[in-house]
């Protein structure tokens, strides 16, 4: 989103009456910009279009990461770089490997999604992105339209007849 | 999103709130200044915190000889409280990420703080070990890192070394699991705050928006860490048990400790959830979030784990005996009749016996015998630990070097120490942060809400936002029949002349979902297909797949009336009906009578 986007929103205070509006958006081929919700609003994906999240796949990534890290580390230290003999053990002794391994490959998972997530939502420590209302980490449910992409008459008279509680313009 | 709970579930949410209420409830406590009784615990905290460093160091100083261990008991209380602490950790990640996978809603109201204790009884756990490295200043070693020494590394082989990487990946994750969880929450506290707070709230919220696709994302990655977090949770425990199992002492040695550990871990982690719970919900008066029905929930895994408990003692006694191997059968003799039978009968009264009070609802649902009992599986669950590592140590193989241990007060001080880091830890926490997941909890309101489900519900029917949808639903819909469906999703009764007009378009998709006539069905009436409805079956299809003794337990929730009614011929009737086989649904429907097989 580029900055200095001038934003018209409407804030809705229920879920179901902003998810039908949606549908109705949609249906109007009205370009959403957004919609802003103080908690995840399940169903809303399908509606508004928005493909299923890529997260897990870039977590099984890393995790397979971890796991090569763990294992062929090991591997590598107890027969290559210092091999030691415990308890009349083989060097490469596999099943003494796994609890290590597992746990790398949760850590490395773990660590790597988090770290995916905050970056491709644009988030992390310090970053402060615009908002566009107070209530909506708390009752309202938001609705925003790039006021360049659409038809402002439109969209007000489409958001006053879905129902929306207050209809705003914010620059952000 | 319409909700379809089952009947018989208790509301989770009560009081009537709303989202703004949720918001307001919850964060609240962050915004007030500190009770009195905040003050008070927060200075005892910090005491028994100052006199643990104090400890620590003496330890440091005199070295670990300060701690009364000897030739023969090396692990005293330090490894009993690392084990405690670290049972304790269990609970916050058994809640957030295996309730989770299994859907369980009540976890929404306990998760946040089970989730702290987690992570700060982890860190509780985690120093024990440290110290007794005894040379603090070497603790890195025990990390493979290329170092000066040759490179020389760790033992990948050895247990205590997959603890290292078990409780750091542990930690770890708690924290991520913890912290992203917080976002949406401190962005709730930030939008209603101002000047400096506004600040430092901008800042722990990382810049969250609430954009529909960033809370996709919020949900994807939760879900993928409550997988990975769940046999992480179990592998922890599992591998600080390999600590004893993989040894060759006698009582330590055994296949079952895995199992028994981890659940002896949930059994101990729900107890302190439990007592910090009901401290923390009649302080911060959070009654109407953390209902008597978590409470019970709650009890009901104590009991499940506490007798899994139970039963792994006596599986350890019989198979000491079975075995055949003298040593094996003197270790377990002698924990109940040697030096220690007082730590013995402890652990067995407070872990096998108590719990078993509740298999009375009347006990599950009381708060103060909850509280009571939740105290005494603490100290019950810290008497195994010690049973196992005292006893056992005390009594080796060769008789001259038999021994008796008992703590010095360094060591009793710096367990002390670690409940003032854990209370100063959890105490901070409840004044920063919302206690309850404000966001998760908001998402189970029209599905647990009191005013929506149970015996305070209100009747939604008329309530402003079907009034606000009408004109919409028009809109997509030309015709009226979307408008009628949706009442009868919110379990009001359906109006007889409708229901013609729906039977006819019951295929035609609706928004919120297709409804499917159920009176079709021979025995269903429109009273009985509300409470279908109500128990969140729909459709003819989902009839069909619903088994008769499902039914029959919403039938019988209802009430007498309905208890008559036998719903054995329902399923195979709405599978003809869904299947459009009128013909046949018209044959079967003759042979029945009243709907009766």
């Amino acid at each position: 989103m580029a900055k200095n986007t001038e934003v018209l929103f409407g804030l809705y205070n229920d879920e179901e009456v902003m998810m039908r509006a949606v549908k109705v958006a949609k249906e109007q081929h009205l370009e959403i910009m957004d919609v802003y919700t103080p908690f995840p609003v399940h169903g809303l994906d399908p509606i508004l279009g928005l493909e299923e999240s890529r997260l897990h796949i870039a977590g099984f990534v890393y995790g397979m990461i971890g796991t090569l890290t763990a294992f062929l580390g090991m591997t590598w230290i107890f027969t290559k770089d210092w091999p030691i003999v415990f308890g009349g053990k083989p060097y490469w002794s596999v099943p003494a490997f796994i609890p290590i391994t597992f746990e790398l490959t949760v850590l490395f998972a773990s660590i790597g999604m988090v770290v995916s997530f905050y970056v491709v939502c644009g988030m992390g420590p310090g970053v402060t992105n615009a908002y566009l209302d107070d209530g909506i980490t708390d009752d309202k449910f938001c609705i925003a339209f790039n006021k360049a992409e659409v038809e402002v008459s439109k969209v007000e008279s489409f958001l006053s007849s879905t129902g929306a509680a207050i209809i705003k313009s914010k620059t952000i | 999103m319409s909700a379809i709970v089952s009947p018989i579930r208790e509301p989770l949410i009560t009081g009537h709130k709303s989202y703004h209420d949720i918001t307001e409830d919850l964060v609240g406590p962050t915004e007030k200044a500190p009770t009195p009784a905040w003050v008070i615990g927060f200075v005892i905290s910090v005491a028994l915190l100052g006199f643990g460093v104090f400890c620590i160091l003496w330890t440091i100083w005199h070295g670990i000889g300060t701690w009364d261990l000897n030739r023969t008991i090396g692990w005293g209380w330090d490894i009993t409280n690392f084990v405690w602490w670290i049972g304790i950790g269990h609970a916050g990640t058994l809640i957030s990420a295996i309730l989770l996978l299994f859907r369980q809603k009540w976890r929404t109201g306990v998760n946040r703080a089970a989730e702290a204790m987690t992570i700060f009884a982890v860190m509780c756990a985690g120093l024990f070990p440290l110290i007794h490295m005894g040379r603090l200043w070497m603790a890195m070693f025990i990390f493979p890192y290329p170092n000066t020494r040759g490179p020389l590394w760790p033992n990948f082989n050895s247990p205590l070394l997959w603890d290292v990487f078990a409780i750091s990946t542990y930690f770890t994750v708690s924290l991520l699991f913890w912290y992203t969880g917080l976002v949406p929450d401190f962005a709730s506290v930030r939008d209603r705050a101002k000047g400096l707070r506004k600040k430092i709230y901008n800042f722990l919220s990382f810049g969250w928006t609430g954009s529909a696709k960033h809370w996709q994302r919020w949900e994807a990655l939760s879900l993928v860490l409550a997988g990975i977090a769940t046999p992480l949770v179990l592998s922890v425990h599992t591998i600080v048990s390999f600590d004893f199992a993989t040894s060759v002492i006698p009582g330590w040695h055994t296949t079952i400790f895995p199992p028994y550990f981890v659940a002896g871990a949930v059994f101990s982690g729900f107890a302190m959830v439990l007592t910090l719970m009901i401290i923390t919900r009649k302080l911060l008066k959070l009654e109407d979030y953390i209902t008597l029905e978590h409470v019970e929930s709650m009890n009901k895994i104590i009991l499940v784990t506490g007798t899994i408990v139970g039963v792994a003692y006596l599986t350890e006694l019989f198979i000491a005996w079975y075995s055949g191997y003298v040593y094996e059968q003197f270790a377990f003799f002698n924990r109940a009749a040697g030096p220690y039978w007082w730590s013995y009968f402890g652990m067995m009264f407070c872990n096998v016996i108590s719990p078993q009070f509740f298999w009375s609802k009347k006990l599950r649902r009381n708060i103060a015998f909850t509280f009571f009992l939740s105290i005494v599986i603490n100290i019950g669950m810290w008497f195994e630990r010690f049973v196992i590592i005292a006893t056992t140590l005390a009594r080796d193989y060769l008789p001259s070097s038999w021994s008796y241990y008992s703590p010095t007060w360094v060591e009793m001080g710096i367990f002390a120490g670690t409940f003032g880091l854990f209370f100063v830890l959890y105490l901070i926490f409840t004044r920063v942060a919302p206690v309850v997941a404000i966001a998760e909890v908001k998402s189970i309101l029209k599905s647990s809400g009191d005013q929506y489900i149970g015996p305070n519900k209100i009747d939604h029917h008329h309530d402003d936002h079907s009034h606000h949808a009408a004109p919409v639903v028009s809109a997509v819909h030309s015709h009226g029949i979307a408008d009628h469906k949706e009442g009868n999703m919110m379990g009001t009764n359906v109006a007889p002349e409708m229901t013609e007009a729906t039977s006819i378009t019951s295929a035609a998709e609706s928004f919120i979902g297709d409804a499917d006539d159920l009176k079709k069905i021979e025995g269903i009436g429109p009273k009985i297909e509300s409470l279908l409805n109500d128990a969140g079956i729909h459709t003819w299809n989902k009839l069909s797949k619903t088994e008769p003794s499902f039914i029959k337990e919403v039938l019988t929730a209802a009430g007498n009336r309905f208890k008559m009614h036998d719903p054995t011929s329902w399923p195979q009737q709405a599978k003809l009906a869904d299947e459009g086989k009128w013909d046949e649904l018209n044959d079967l429907q003759d042979r029945l009578d009243g709907g009766r097989v």
